[in-house]
């Protein structure tokens, strides 16, 4: 790199932590419903955006109503997955074509919902006065909110390592991934495992979509983005790793700002690309892979 | 009984979808000309999900290449129908070949994942790619195509239907006859017994492979159909919810039946066609009620696995082999 300059780069580089950050706090729900229930949830762009409405709608440039729409918007997005456990329990043996199909439609049904109650329009969202200016990084000017953000995503991520690493809840979701049927003989109902998953990964969601308000802001196409972003980064992470999500979640914050400034003209392919380099360095394929790090 | 009654509902549909045309006006025949198109993806989706046991929802991706390039062959090459079905159906299996190396090894919820991850990422990327696809605006006014050599172009919607229903009954007539087969059985076995298949010499990987691919231009050559009959293509036609409609249709019609899923299909996008002309507001809830109820509806009906053979009654009864439990190697938290 020593013939590029690198400082125009710096603020590409910086929004692509923040976008990362973002889509891996999203997408780490998705790992979570998926490595321990088996569930793809077609949903969960959806409980994203019911976070970034919520935001929207509280959010009026103090701190209170930062911490209200936290709160309002995580509850409603826990109980929106709670929810699409609940229906899912009945459907749930029956293979993953009902769930996919069942996902889908409460995907379609709360979109129209979220759209009936907050309008077809993308609504501005307003970030807490104290933070609406910018910071100088390096010599360049930065939007405060966002570099407030990646340290409070880093948090996040932090808490969600140590939540499923050290506590008990977080035993007994990979004890469920490992053998659900001996998690049942020690007198803990695999259903309710679930469901607080689907709960948490809702949760998970929720708080993406409030705090991630001000960079990917809520519309009509929002769940669908944010499914769809959520789905290549669990993919590219080798399905169920959560070091390896939020290093890829990374890598596609850098190739959606970084690798757009620096390659406009690849950057329709940047995606796939990613994809291809990923399966030529795991050439066996991700769904063969390995049991532990 | 059973035996007499299909023939006669499959005799039935074809007669009334020859009559249709005289029967509605141009504009319906237009919106049964592309819901025909969505059939013959939904054929597709059948092969891999019902016959092959290869669930996806990522059919839309050939289904875009071949509607991409049908539009361009016809706009710049060649305006005969046969040659943008054959270009477009090269397309889809082109495309199809390109993501073997994702989808080869997934089976399941994994491929499920894999599958939509690919079909999204294709749409984004036909609505991005602004020099080749028109991006979000598409590609408008596609020359007439005419159907063969020496055949007047096809210029009422009339006849743009009745082309796109024959070249879908000849598709489909072709898969129904390489399905009576050798190869429909080693697909049903594949399904049905992997590991044994496996064991006994077969290479499952191959048939996966190919069924992918024949999918793929199956769908490539239905994308050339809905650029006739709409003569415009964007990437809206290759959303998110056209997979997931697809599935419905499939699941709908049977998901073992390709006869089944093209009228499920068909069935499926009509009815959504009229909710969003009879509702204009509210369509999507009440479609997103439709898939809740379905999915809650036909649970037992659809489990489709024969039951497990009975073991002798010397056999030890300890954990059950193969299915008895999701490898965790496929998913998993891992921190």
């Amino acid at each position: 790199m020593s013939g590029v300059p690198v400082d125009p780069y710096v603020v590409p580089a910086l929004d692509g932590v923040a976008y990362g950050l973002l889509v891996f706090v999203a997408a780490a729900g998705l790992v979570l419903c998926f490595g321990v229930a088996g569930i793809l949830n077609l949903a969960h762009g959806t409980l994203f955006a019911i976070g970034g409405y919520t935001a929207a709608a509280l959010l009026d440039g103090g701190w209170g109503s930062l911490a209200l729409a936290l709160v309002v918007g995580v509850g409603a997005a826990t109980a929106a997955g709670a929810l699409v456990a609940l229906l899912l329990t009945r459907v749930g043996a029956a293979g993953h074509l009902n769930q996919a199909l069942l996902t889908f439609g409460v995907a379609l049904a709360g979109g129209s919902l979220l759209v009936a109650a907050f309008g077809p329009d993308d609504p501005p969202v307003r970030v807490p006065a104290a933070l609406d200016g910018s910071v100088v990084v390096a010599g360049h000017r930065y939007a405060a909110y966002r570099l407030v953000f990646i340290v409070l995503a880093a948090v996040l991520a932090g808490l969600l390592h140590l939540a499923v690493r050290r506590t008990r809840a977080g035993m007994l979701v990979r004890a469920a991934v490992d053998d659900a049927e001996m998690v049942a003989t020690l007198g803990v109902s695999p259903a309710v495992v679930r469901v607080g998953v689907l709960a948490a990964a809702g949760a998970l969601a929720g708080a993406a979509g409030v705090l991630g308000a001000p960079i990917i802001g809520p519309g009509p196409d929002t769940a669908d983005a944010v499914l769809l972003l959520s789905l290549v980064v669990v993919v590219l992470g080798g399905l169920g790793s959560m070091t390896g999500t939020l290093l890829a979640a990374l890598a596609v914050g850098q190739i959606q700002t970084l690798g757009v400034a620096l390659a406009p003209s690849a950057a329709p392919f940047l995606l796939f690309a990613a994809m291809a380099v990923v399966l030529a360095v795991r050439a066996r394929g991700l769904a063969t892979a390995r049991r532990a790090t | 009984m059973v035996r007499l009654l299909r023939p006669t509902v499959a005799v039935a549909v074809l007669a009334g979808l020859v009559a249709a045309p005289w029967v509605v006006d141009d504009y319906t025949s237009a919106l049964l000309a592309r819901t025909l198109a969505l059939g013959l993806v939904a054929v597709g989706v059948a092969l891999l999900t019902g016959v092959a046991g290869l669930p996806t929802l990522g059919q839309t991706a050939p289904y875009a290449a071949g509607a991409y390039a049908g539009a361009l062959v016809g706009g710049h090459l060649c305006d005969v129908g046969a040659v943008q079905v054959l270009v477009a159906g090269a397309a889809g299996a082109a495309l199809a070949t390109a993501t073997l190396p994702l989808v080869l090894p997934a089976r399941g919820v994994v491929l499920l994942m894999i599958t939509l991850a690919v079909g999204e990422l294709a749409v984004v990327l036909a609505g991005r790619w602004t020099s080749v696809t028109g991006g979000t605006d598409g590609l408008a006014g596609i020359a007439p195509t005419r159907p063969l050599w020496g055949l007047p172009v096809l210029t009422t919607d009339r006849a743009r239907y009745l082309y796109t229903l024959v070249v879908v009954a000849v598709l489909v007539g072709l898969v129904l006859l390489v399905l009576r087969t050798r190869v429909g059985l080693l697909l049903r076995a594949g399904r049905d017994d992997e590991a044994r298949l496996r064991a006994s010499g077969h290479r499952v990987a191959a048939h996966v492979a190919g069924v992918h691919v024949a999918a793929g231009a199956i769908a490539g050559a239905a994308g050339s159909l809905l650029a006739t009959a709409q003569q415009y293509v964007s990437p809206a036609d290759f959303g998110f919810d056209t997979s997931a409609l697809l599935l419905l249709g499939v699941v709908v019609g049977g998901t073992a039946s390709v006869g089944g899923a093209l009228v499920g299909a068909v069935l499926v996008v009509a009815a959504r066609d009229w909710l969003f002309g009879a509702l204009p507001g509210q369509a999507p809830l009440v479609l997103g009620l439709a898939f809740v109820v379905v999915a809650h509806l036909l649970p037992t009906a659809r489990r489709a696995r024969p039951p497990a053979r009975p073991r002798p009654a010397s056999a030890p009864l300890g954990p059950r082999p193969a299915d008895a439990r999701r490898p965790t190697s496929a998913t998993g938290v891992r921190a």
